[in-house]
């Protein structure tokens, strides 16, 4: 909890989540240009000095005296967890209690623009998807799989919030699927595997973009023009069986029959930390529309599809 | 293992698609390229070089076995357009007939997309198959983005209820659905009638076993004599009617957009009688 008398008086960006992955690539980008204020219940390992952070969870009373003490202009909320592991309820608790008391901090001390991380994967796979989801279509993700409902909870509370307060400019972005060389997410765990499962006869088209490219677009939320719900895709699209030629994997074609049951008995038994019903992601079609996010913010991801891809080896 | 056969299976199949098509239309074909990113596929899926890899096979049913003729392929115009056609015979030969013809004899050549049953994505292989080819799901969100982007649109407004019909039914045009018209009057596209005839007799059913069809989740279960995945070498006449063009409100009621439509059914009906009054004979 540090802060030099020089900073304290500009008025702060408070970014939540900031210890994560894309939390400290975020930092890292905006620190030379904006007074970062970190809120975090893990410690920020590395963090830059003029990052002043915060170790507290949002739901506690604490959180509130980031907003008392400081003038804030804006808050970038990535504070959302996804650990399948973790029990239903601290999940829900964390995700959709946190987000609501971060908002009616934002309506308290007048802030004026609101970024929410939210994911592409609201509106979930399906086989009677179009190709490219606007972000009008309806967020059906949970609908089979219930592990994601609060991920969609948090992105309708984000929404009402855009409209109780159209004072306040408020920004949701759904990134298509996150891949970086330090990311622990399903997508990228499951392209680091040599021999991953792919569905036997589906290949269906995936969208993939770099970390840095949703840092940079976060910090380009900011700007005064965006407001509103924006699909964030990255370099474009691509047959799954491609990304595994890219990354030099071998997939294991599984009769998708067979595959459900026999994933939720390995992950039962801890033998695989993939949540069954993500196998709609290899076997459906989720993709997205980022024309909007384009046009508003001329968007041009800065990395390559094929430097996308091969992020996740760490290279 | 697997990857390096269905290469060689590719490359095997290319080899033969190259085989089958003279100069001009291998000059054709190359032709058709589209804006694709490093993997050789756009946005949607389409594959060029898988495509002429799955065209083989089809090239060869078209001069061998359908030995396709078309009339007035050249009424088709150039950017976006709609081609509704009507529906037979059990196994969407029809559209790859139309499908084919489109590549091989109209000018310029165009990769037609069609828009498939939402079951199709939920099907092994088939699924990967179509979306390669440049098959789409047929939603209407789908329809507007291509056309959008001037491609030609093959649709079957009578769905699963022509291609199912049974051997009674034969050339007669169910109910068409009303989406296609509301998407050409939003888009202002024309739409151009288009008469398959022969692709009826290739699969008469004789009954429907819906039961079986509940089991498997298909739409119908067709009894036919050769067995569904086998079509008579029937002979295939597909007539291009002149194209149309429609005004009005696309958020119409339906009974004024059936008007329209009952327009393009007859365009349709007149051709396929016409057809059937022309040839000689079904399978010659």
């Amino acid at each position: 909890m540090s802060a030099t008398s020089s900073s304290a008086t500009r008025p702060a960006v408070v970014v939540t989540g900031i210890s994560g992955n894309l939390g400290r690539t975020l930092a890292k980008l905006l620190h030379k240009h904006e007074r970062i204020i970190g809120i975090d219940r893990r410690p920020f390992v590395g963090r830059p000095k003029d990052v002043e952070m915060y170790e507290l969870d949002l739901r506690k009373k604490k959180a509130e005296d980031v907003f008392r003490k400081n003038e804030v202009k804006a808050v970038i909320h990535m504070g959302i967890m996804h650990d399948p592991r973790m029990s239903e309820e601290e999940h829900h608790s964390f995700n959709v209690v946190g987000t609501t008391r971060l908002l009616e901090y934002c309506a308290k001390y007048g802030v004026k623009k609101v970024v929410v991380l939210s994911s592409a994967n609201v509106y979930g796979p399906s086989p009677d998807n179009s190709n490219f989801l606007t972000e009008d279509a309806p967020l059906m993700a949970a609908s089979r799989f219930s592990g994601v409902r609060d991920l969609i909870e948090v992105d309708m509370l984000a929404h009402s919030f855009f409209w109780k307060h159209p004072h306040i400019e408020t920004v949701i972005l759904r990134p298509v699927h996150i891949v970086g060389p330090t990311i622990k997410n399903a997508p990228s765990n499951y392209l680091r595997l040599r021999r991953p499962w792919v569905m036997a006869g589906f290949d269906p088209m995936v969208q993939l973009i770099h970390v840095e490219d949703v840092a940079r677009a976060m910090v380009a939320a900011l700007r005064p023009e965006p407001k509103g719900v924006y699909n964030v895709v990255g370099p474009g699209e691509v047959p799954l069986s491609s990304v595994m030629r890219e990354l030099g994997n071998t997939p294991i074609p599984v009769p998708h029959p067979i595959a459900r049951p026999l994933l939720r008995t390995l992950f039962k038994y801890r033998l695989a930390n993939f949540p069954p019903p993500e196998l709609d992601h290899i076997q459906f079609l989720c993709a997205v529309d980022g024309s909007r996010w384009v046009t508003d913010v001329s968007w041009k991801p800065r990395n390559s599809m094929r430097d996308t891809i091969r992020s996740v080896l760490g290279e | 293992m697997l990857e390096r056969l269905t290469d060689r299976v590719k490359k095997g199949l290319r080899d033969w698609t190259d085989r089958l098509a003279n100069d001009e239309q291998k000059h054709r074909l190359q032709a058709l390229a589209r804006p694709e990113n490093e993997y050789g596929v756009d946005p949607f899926g389409f594959s060029l070089d898988y495509s002429l890899s799955a065209l083989a096979p089809f090239v060869w049913l078209y001069r061998n076995y359908f030995r396709v003729e078309t009339y007035g392929i050249e009424k088709v115009p150039a950017g976006r357009v709609l081609l509704v056609s009507n529906h037979s015979g059990q196994i969407p030969l029809d559209g790859a007939m139309i499908g084919v013809s489109m590549m091989l004899e109209a000018s310029p050549p165009r990769a037609i997309r069609s828009m498939v049953e939402k079951w199709v994505p939920s099907l092994p292989y088939v699924s990967t198959f179509m979306a390669r080819v440049g098959q789409i799901v047929g939603t209407p969100e789908n329809c507007r983005r291509l056309l959008d982007a001037e491609e030609a649109i093959l649709v079957f407004p009578e769905g699963t209820r022509g291609i199912n019909k049974l051997w009674p039914q034969r050339y007669q045009l169910q109910e068409f659905g009303l989406g296609f018209m509301r998407l050409a009057l939003e888009t202002r596209t024309p739409i151009i009638p288009v008469a398959v005839v022969g692709a009826e007799e290739q699969a008469p059913a004789l009954m429907d076993l819906k039961p079986v069809a509940k089991l498997l989740g298909f739409p119908s279960f067709p009894v036919t004599p050769t067995g569904l995945p086998i079509p008579l070498p029937t002979k295939y006449r597909i007539y291009f009617g002149d194209p149309l063009r429609f005004t009005g409100r696309p958020d119409d009621e339906d009974s004024e957009l059936d008007k329209k439509v009952r327009t393009v059914k007859a365009a349709i009906q007149s051709m396929l009688h016409q057809g059937l009054k022309e040839r000689r004979g079904v399978f010659w």
